[in-house]
């Protein structure tokens, strides 16, 4: 086979293949680093597709049947052949996948330090509640039409969101008002995350650009699933700084309301926020802690585990502790209570 | 007529036995296949019209001419009758039935009874579905993720029970199939002797029969949850929406597979066949099959990278995913190699399996997109996972089944098809294809989401694209269509072997006699024998 096509190609690719072909610009260094798997796989497919399938044509216009009584080559097999068009592209697959995991790694894990914003996903829009009590809804614009709710963060430093999906209306007992999954995903960032009812998922990221970025909701979740839409506002630190202690803020902190809901809801008679023990585990020093699990096993004290402790006390009892003693909190506290408290056992240090 | 045949050798499986009732009493595998046929293209047509309004109500940003509401409805009827009435009983209940007992020289396939069950158990399935547009319809989407399809509603109760009963068709017809295969085949038609079809249908059917049951007890839970508020599914009752993905794509992914192999099977005969040349690697296609159908019971993972599951399931699934490519590379590295030194004829048939290996090709080599988990995370839910399963199911699938169609035709009804009109028909599907679906490979890249009833309106062009070239397809399909119904009236006859192919359908006449062959015919040599 000639090499032309293929020397053309290299020459054409850089053009056609840009970092980020058909990509909206990226906002972020783990999209840059996206769009550069995604060139590698754009160049090897279209070489790929070169080769099968102007071979194809190829052959189509060399071999065309010209009497009715042809005779054909009989080849059956070829071992090397066979080898080499399963080996080559296996190679390519594995690299791809090693190159893939490493960036998704990335995308798992969070920097230490990440402002943390908590994101609430409903049908059909979303809310932002920061930890100082600063609350983002949508709103109507001028003419009256429905503004969605904007996120401002500092440029350049890493934003951690933890989501959770929740009823249209907080106190609705209708049965048909349940949470959906909804999914948010930043394009400019290359990165998604399901939002799952019954708990938290997270993800993070960081803005390097200042700038106006969309956020759309990906998991359908009924007829106002494109409309549900939010706008990331980067702006620099000094400016965000300046937002997030503007008005609108809340009356307290959400450590502080969740310090006052341990005082208010007696969690107080049993869990010590100074490290002496009590009837249950102290908050001291809990958060982040891996916790031993009576009946075995391990849990860490994150989000997921405080929520369902308050939520389902029996779920995971710490070693050491007896089992039902806490009754549970459900229909007590409200989706930004439990909020509230986590924060609080946060600030536990 | 010139020919002053006896009437006994005029007796074919059309004229065997007469009127409507025995055609649905029928236990002859091709007439249940024809049954099928019927079945499938009305369904298609269904879906078909479906298609055209999500991209209609799409041509421009805003209400076009239906709601939100509306629209939901439209796109769950439309994936939900492709996949379950339309892509999956396709090749194998209809051509499968057909040509899967002739090619392996058997009188009918293994439990007769049970194919005609089969057909029965769509259509009951197919009725129960389609009464949930009585109660509104559902508007879950075909995936019908919880908790949102959990509301109580009868639609989504009937579309369950509905999907439930038309599995029992597929399970079925891969029983059957798999029977047939190890126990109907001729003397001296060894497994390594068989058709790739048959190779490729045998695949099908072990997920048919393995994967499944799952999907029924799924739909039987979902339904259970709907009816009774038991909590598998709910977390306020304190069931895991996950769990539902979990299940639902340990049989929809294998499903995609169901979907696709059988569409290599036919494309591998008609490659040989209008090559004139013996099939590059029959081992590799044969047991590359058999590969991808064993693998695919593992990679259900790869819809779920974003759903919260654990970092290590998604790099799991991720390596697992990228195995399935390469018996996929190989199929179409042995197609290539097949056509080289071959005696190419482009009859429309040809045109179609030419046309798989682009569209094909595009849609497996964006497969290594999606399954590289980075890029994953990106594309998941956007109109690049549209435009992929498109290209795979209807690039692919669609493709091989009008291949097959005009391919098979002669052997089925004894006449041909005119082949300029059936080459208009590829022209015109292939051509609106790309038109319809290319565009939103760009779409995905540049973050529009799927299932949009809306969108921003800098995608409006390329949606208004897509909109356009998707009347194309309707015209091609139209166009095979009216090709078909000429074909079956005024259609040239055909004799027993238009083509020239090897396999053992062309050695008896067209149509077939009631049992298929008037002596059991002996197997010397193999599928491909053009020497």
């Amino acid at each position: 086979m000639s090499f032309k096509p293929l020397v053309l190609l290299s020459l054409l690719l850089p053009g056609v293949a840009g970092a980020s072909t058909f990509m909206p610009p990226a906002a972020t260094v783990t999209a840059g680093e996206v769009d550069s798997v995604y060139a590698f796989l754009l160049i090897t497919s279209l070489i790929s597709f070169i080769i099968l399938i102007g071979g194809m044509i190829f052959f189509v216009f060399k071999y065309k049947r010209k009497s009715a009584t042809d005779k054909t080559a009989y080849i059956t097999h070829d071992h090397t052949l066979e080898f080499v068009w399963s080996f080559i592209p296996f190679l390519i697959f594995m690299f791809v996948f090693a190159w893939g995991w490493k960036i998704y790694h990335d995308m798992r894990h969070s920097p230490e330090g990440a402002l943390e914003v908590h994101v609430m996903a409903k049908k059909w829009d979303w809310r932002f509640l920061y930890k100082n009590g600063k609350e983002v809804t949508s709103g109507l614009d001028d003419k009256g039409q429905k503004a969605p709710a904007t996120m401002v963060v500092p440029v350049g430093k890493p934003v951690k969101l933890i989501m959770a999906s929740e009823k249209i209306s907080a106190g609705s007992t209708d049965p048909m008002d349940r949470p959906v999954l909804h999914s948010f995903f930043i394009p400019a960032a290359r990165i998604k995350q399901d939002v799952v009812p019954g708990r938290y998922t997270t993800m993070w990221f960081q803005l390097d650009q200042p700038g106006d970025y969309w956020v759309f909701c990906t998991e359908f979740c009924g007829s106002g699933h494109s409309a549900m839409k939010a706008r990331i506002s980067a702006v620099p630190v000094a400016d965000f700084e300046k937002w997030l202690a503007a008005e609108g803020t809340g009356e307290m902190t959400l450590a502080d309301k969740g310090r006052a809901l341990y005082s208010s809801k007696a969690c107080a008679g049993c869990h010590s926020a100074d490290g002496t023990r009590v009837v249950g585990p102290t908050f001291k020093s809990a958060w982040g802690a891996s916790r031993d699990i009576e009946g075995g096993g391990k849990a860490t004290v994150d989000e997921n585990y405080v929520r369902e402790s308050i939520l389902n006390p029996n779920a995971k009892v710490a070693a050491g502790y007896p089992a039902g003693v806490m009754p549970t909190f459900a229909g007590q506290l409200s989706d930004d209570d439990v909020k509230a408290l986590i924060e609080f056992i946060k600030t536990l240090k | 007529m010139a020919t002053a045949t006896a009437h006994h050798e005029n007796s074919n499986y059309l004229n065997h036995e007469k009127g409507l009732w025995s055609w649905l009493t029928t236990l002859d595998h091709k007439r249940i296949g024809l049954l099928y046929f019927i079945t499938v293209a009305l369904f298609f047509l269904v879906g078909g019209i479906f298609a055209l309004l999500i991209r209609t109500e799409l041509y421009s940003v805003g209400e076009t001419i239906m709601t939100a509401e509306q629209y939901a409805r439209v796109m769950t009827y439309h994936g939900a009758v492709m996949v379950f009435l339309v892509i999956i009983p396709g090749i194998p209940a209809f051509l499968g039935n057909f040509f899967l007992p002739i090619q392996i020289g058997a009188k009918d396939v293994a439990f007769p009874r049970l194919n005609l069950l089969s057909w029965y158990c769509l259509l009951l399935g197919a009725g129960i579905a389609l009464t949930s547009l009585f109660f509104g319809g559902a508007d879950t989407g075909w995936t019908f993720y919880t908790p949102y399809s959990i509301k109580h509603s009868p639609a989504v109760i009937c579309m369950a029970l509905g999907v439930f009963v038309a599995g029992f068709s597929s399970i079925l017809t891969g029983l059957n199939f798999v029977v047939t295969t190890h126990k109907l085949r001729a003397p001296g038609m060894t497994m390594n002797r068989i058709p790739l079809f048959v190779w490729a249908l045998y695949s099908t059917a072990i997920i048919q029969v393995l994967a499944t049951p799952v999907l029924g007890i799924t739909v039987l839970l979902l339904a259970a949850e709907n009816i009774f508020g038991i909590g598998f599914f709910d977390p306020a009752l304190g069931g895991d929406p996950v769990l539902f993905q979990h299940f639902f794509w340990f049989y929809s992914h294998p499903a995609v597979y169901i979907m696709i192999l059988p569409a290599f099977g036919v494309i591998s005969e008609l490659i040989t066949t209008f090559a004139r040349k013996t099939i590059f690697g029959y081992t590799a296609i044969a047991y590359s099959s058999l590969a991808i159908a064993a693998v695919s019971f593992f990679v259900w993972g790869h819809h779920m990278f974003v759903s919260g599951q654990s970092e290590f399931a998604g790099i799991v699934f991720s390596f697992l995913t990228m195995l399935v490519g390469v018996p996929t590379a190989i199929k179409l590295f042995n197609w290539m190699a097949t056509l080289y030194k071959g005696s190419i004829n482009l009859s429309a048939p040809m045109l179609y399996a030419l046309g798989f290996m682009f569209l094909f090709t595009i849609g497996g080599v964006t497969g290594i997109f999606l399954a590289t988990i980075a890029t994953d995370v990106h594309f998941h839910d956007t109109y690049f996972v549209v435009a992929h399963f498109h290209y795979v199911m209807v690039g692919g699938t669609l493709m091989s089944i009008m291949g097959g169609i005009f391919y098979w035709f002669p052997k089925m009804f004894g006449r041909l098809c005119n082949d300029a009109w059936a080459r208009v028909s590829f022209v015109f599907i292939f051509v609106g294809f790309n038109v319809t679906f290319f565009p939103q490979f760009v779409l995905g890249s540049l973050g529009m989401p799927r299932r949009y009833f809306d969108y921003l309106p800098e995608f409006q062009h390329l949606n208004r694209i897509s909109t356009i070239g998707s009347y194309l397809i309707g015209i091609g399909f139209i166009v095979g269509l009216i090709t078909i119904i000429h074909g079956l009236l005024k259609g040239e006859k055909s004799g027993p072997n238009p083509w020239g192919g090897k396999t053992l359908e062309w050695t008896t006449a067209s149509p077939p006699p009631h049992e298929n062959f008037l002596t059991t015919p002996v197997v010397t040599a193999g599928p491909y024998e053009y020497r």
